[in-house]
């Protein structure tokens, strides 16, 4: 991201997005190979042993995979573009509108988690850096480093033991409540979930955080800020962790990524009605075209994200040049 | 290397850290003489029973069969899969990061494209999409996390080389008449070792929990081998009776990354002469 150019701002940010636009073409490349790379044929696979051969032939030319690899591409790209991302065999209904229903619960579980872990782990790694090798630096760095090692699909199931089962304050499974409505309800049903992918997020963002906000406190502005009487507390609010914002924001846009994938462990935990839950069930079912257009919203997403977070560097950081 | 030994020494996490990763790795090894019982071993006459029964001293799953057999067996399942993913992933990231690096232009291009291809998923969600297309079970599980911890030994070992690149000794090197090849399989993948290492450490701990995860979400390693992932797994139908059944193989889970985990960290601040 060196280097001059002129442009400012605006043109980085077409730049930027004209780079996402391989990467997006790889993640289709990767999505369609789901299918066409499975071994054996993946229409027999999807009907099942029940299917007759007609049945099979009649999903080879609905899928169009009696056609060279390159036209089955170009058709499944152009019908992706018109947001046609095919048919459910099992559920019998269109691929689209179902993802987008189940996306909607990934992304409160996510949006809950990231909230968790931007409250927990910021806090944790900033104190703990400004007060190094204090108590309070060793016990956060400790918890952290327990967080990190802490699978989320068994961190789930003992709070669902404990808060669910036996204490009886949260629900164990599920969205909603079968009688209750509201958004009350769904934060009541989002507390253990969102708390299981959070934690492990924090922990990795508190030691993220403070290893980067340590790197600034060694600089040498920060130590002539101190030199010429600058109360500590000012210190670290105007120098320390002004710098420390752009490091910070990389690390939230790689524990994005975290979390969308932990949902999927998380959701099926909890029973929690996103994506991640729905494609393991139709992976299982071989339900190629479902898995393919869960796959694709997800990571979509990720790189519109990590295209967000780049273009926060820039506006953060003035010294990134535009090129 | 002697400052290394002492670093890592004075560290006490790290000293557990390697503690619990060496008390792992023999419970694996003499998991056929420790176990009680055969691991396999269905008993529906015990079904559910609670820690400290007798002949059963971890208890019995929901088919009888004896935990803490099923937790040493698993305890070699999780280390052997663990340990070989991240074998292919260091093996495979490090031949494509020494290609990109020593190699260059269209090469360095197409390999670091697909690297930021890979890392355009979501972490665990890439392991999934493979683990769709090639199928469920172990073999493919394994492989499944390997490649989507490619693009972290890649950019490692790519990053390495194009800073050994620029050094005075490998100039020289060139200069006396020293094969291409040569010098990348001497000077530059000798300087690799170092990073590729702590990289291995710090990821073996993240392999074991996402390999474990596959198995919990019945993608991986498949009934009724003793594996601690999808012993979670079953374990979610009991938990209003048998607490235990769960707690245990994901404490086993947990103590095996975190002993990893803790013997990365200390192996990075040997090794990182920046942070002495």
């Amino acid at each position: 991201m060196a280097a001059v150019g002129g442009g400012g701002l605006p043109a980085y940010a077409l730049r930027r997005l004209l780079l996402a636009i391989p990467v997006l073409f790889g993640v289709s490349v990767l999505v369609f190979a789901v299918l066409h790379l499975a071994p054996g044929d993946p229409a027999a696979i999807m009907l099942g042993a029940q299917a007759t051969k007609e049945d099979v032939e009649r999903l080879r030319r609905d899928l169009g995979l009696d056609e060279p690899l390159v036209v089955q591409y170009l058709n499944w790209i152009g019908q992706v573009a018109r947001g046609d991302l095919g048919r459910s065999i099992p559920l019998g209904r269109a691929v689209l509108p179902e993802v987008l229903l189940r996306f909607k619960a990934t992304l409160l579980l996510t949006a809950g988690a990231l909230a968790i872990a931007v409250l927990l782990g910021l806090i944790a790694g900033i104190v703990s850096a400004v007060k190094q090798y204090s108590w309070l630096d060793r016990m956060s760095m400790g918890v952290a480093v327990t967080g990190v090692s802490l699978p989320v699909f068994w961190t789930g199931i003992m709070l669902i033991i404990v808060f669910a089962l036996q204490l009886r304050w949260f629900p164990s499974s599920g969205m909603s409540s079968p009688y209750g409505s509201g958004v009350a309800d769904v934060l009541w049903h989002l507390v253990l979930p969102a708390v299981t992918l959070g934690t492990a997020s924090a922990a990795a963002l508190a030691r993220l955080t403070r290893s980067s906000v340590l790197e600034i406190i060694r600089q040498d502005y920060v130590r002539s800020a101190r030199a010429k009487g600058l109360a500590e507390r000012a210190v670290i609010a105007r120098h320390v962790l002004k710098n420390a914002v752009n490091p910070i924001i990389t690390v939230l846009g790689v524990q994005v990524g975290f979390l969308l994938g932990g949902a999927i462990l998380t959701e099926t935990v909890f029973s929690w009605p996103g994506l991640g839950s729905m494609m393991v069930r139709a992976i299982q079912a071989r339900d190629y075209p479902l898995v393919q257009g869960g796959v694709l919203l997800i990571a979509t997403t990720f790189v519109l994200v990590n295209l967000v977070v780049d273009l926060l560097y820039a506006v953060f950081d003035p010294r990134i040049r535009y090129d | 290397m002697t400052d290394v030994v002492r670093v890592f020494r004075r560290s006490a996490a790290a000293l557990f850290g390697l503690a619990l990763v060496l008390v792992m790795a023999v419970l694996a090894v003499v998991a056929p003489w420790l176990a009680p019982r055969d691991p396999d071993a269905i008993d529906t006459a015990r079904r559910l029973a609670p820690i400290f029964t007798a002949g059963h001293p971890l208890g019995t799953d929901e088919f009888g069969r004896d935990l803490l057999s099923r937790l040493l067996y698993g305890a070699r399942i999780s280390l052997v899969v663990g340990l070989a993913a991240t074998a292919l992933a260091a093996l495979a990231g490090s031949v494509c990061g020494l290609l990109a690096g020593f190699v260059g232009r269209w090469v360095d291009q197409l390999i670091m494209r697909s690297i930021d291809t890979l890392m355009a998923f979501p972490y665990f969600l890439l392991a999934v999409a493979i683990i769709a297309t090639l199928g469920p079970g172990l073999v493919n599980g394994m492989v499944a996390v390997a490649v989507v911890n490619i693009p972290f030994y890649g950019r490692i070992v790519r990053a390495t080389v194009l800073a050994v690149k620029q050094t005075e000794y490998v100039e020289s090197a060139r200069a006396l008449g020293v094969s291409e090849l040569r010098l990348a399989l001497t000077h530059v993948l000798r300087n690799c070792l170092a990073p590729v290492i702590v990289a291995v450490t710090l990821n073996i701990g993240g392999m074991i929990t996402a390999l474990a995860g596959l198995s919990f979400l019945g993608l991986g390693v498949q009934p009724p081998t003793s594996d601690w992932g999808s012993m979670l797994a079953a374990s979610r139908q009991y938990l209003n009776v048998a607490p235990h059944v769960a707690a245990l193989p994901g404490m086993a889970i947990f103590l095996t990354v975190l002993g990893f985990n803790l013997l990365g960290d200390g192996l990075r601040d040997a090794l990182d002469p920046r942070l002495r």
